[in-house]
């Protein structure tokens, strides 16, 4: 049973607007590989020299997998692979 | 143009005024496609800071899911600049990643006159937008508001 990504609104240009997409894979890396191979682009929307974007949040099923082993993390069949551009921002310190 | 309800926009700004001087931040989900933002969710603000924002990432999956599950989007992304004017930093640009969302800013600083204002921003180009606010004559029908 593939893994089910949950791919966000900006990237979905480049999945020719496909919301989700089932692909297999053992670990996020992989899956993100995978993905690129489908969909070239993809993986630097993600990752830049093997670390993933702080402003992009990447879940397996509930956890972020920042607090699990990063691109490394596991999965397991029927597992999902969310993906979210974090929504921060805010004024700038005034000391310029 | 953002077409709002005025009670939306009351909403915004009390969340604002009380999380006074710590920055506010929340989404209004609306029917996707729609473009008429519905429900609003105020988030917690995981940076809790006066010049900074980020939703917190475990409460925004749960957000995105449920939006996802009732066939809406987040229509309204909104946060408080609190003593700066309502006009995108160079973080909010970095950070936005919604085309189809309208970004509000809420002063909450009285010399910015508390004035709110939408943007649209789209790799890294701001538009700024009007705001049409329906009046609390009209129907609230459809209106919720997340506690």
């Amino acid at each position: 049973m593939p893994i089910t990504v949950n791919v966000p609104t900006i990237l979905r240009p480049l999945t020719h607007n496909q919301k989700k997409i089932e692909i297999e894979g053992a670990n996020v890396l992989e899956i993100i590989e995978r993905m690129e191979q489908q969909y070239p682009g993809f993986k630097a929307k993600l990752i830049t020299n093997g670390k993933e974007h702080h402003f992009i949040n990447i879940y397996v099923n509930d956890d972020d997998i920042r607090f699990g082993n990063g691109l490394s993390t596991k999965l397991n069949d029927g597992d999902t692979l969310t993906i979210l551009p974090a929504v921060a921002g805010g004024q700038e310190k005034v000391d310029c | 143009m953002l077409t709002i309800h005025i009670e939306l926009i009351e909403a915004m700004l009390a969340q604002a005024n009380q999380d006074h001087p710590i920055e506010t931040c929340g989404v209004i989900a609306g029917i996707e496609g729609s473009d008429i933002p519905s429900r609003l969710i105020p988030m917690r603000n995981v940076a809790n800071s006066q010049t900074f924002f980020q939703f917190d990432p475990q409460q925004q999956l749960q957000v995105w899911k449920e939006m996802a599950a009732r066939g809406e989007e987040p229509v309204v992304i909104y946060h408080s600049h609190t003593s700066s004017s309502a006009y995108p930093s160079r973080t909010d640009i970095e950070y936005a990643s919604e085309p189809q969302s309208h970004y509000v800013i809420i002063p909450t600083d009285p010399s910015y006159k508390r004035e709110i204002r939408s943007f649209r921003i789209l790799h890294g180009m701001i538009v700024e937008e009007r705001i049409r606010i329906l009046d609390k004559h009209k129907s609230t029908a459809g209106l919720s508001k997340v506690a």
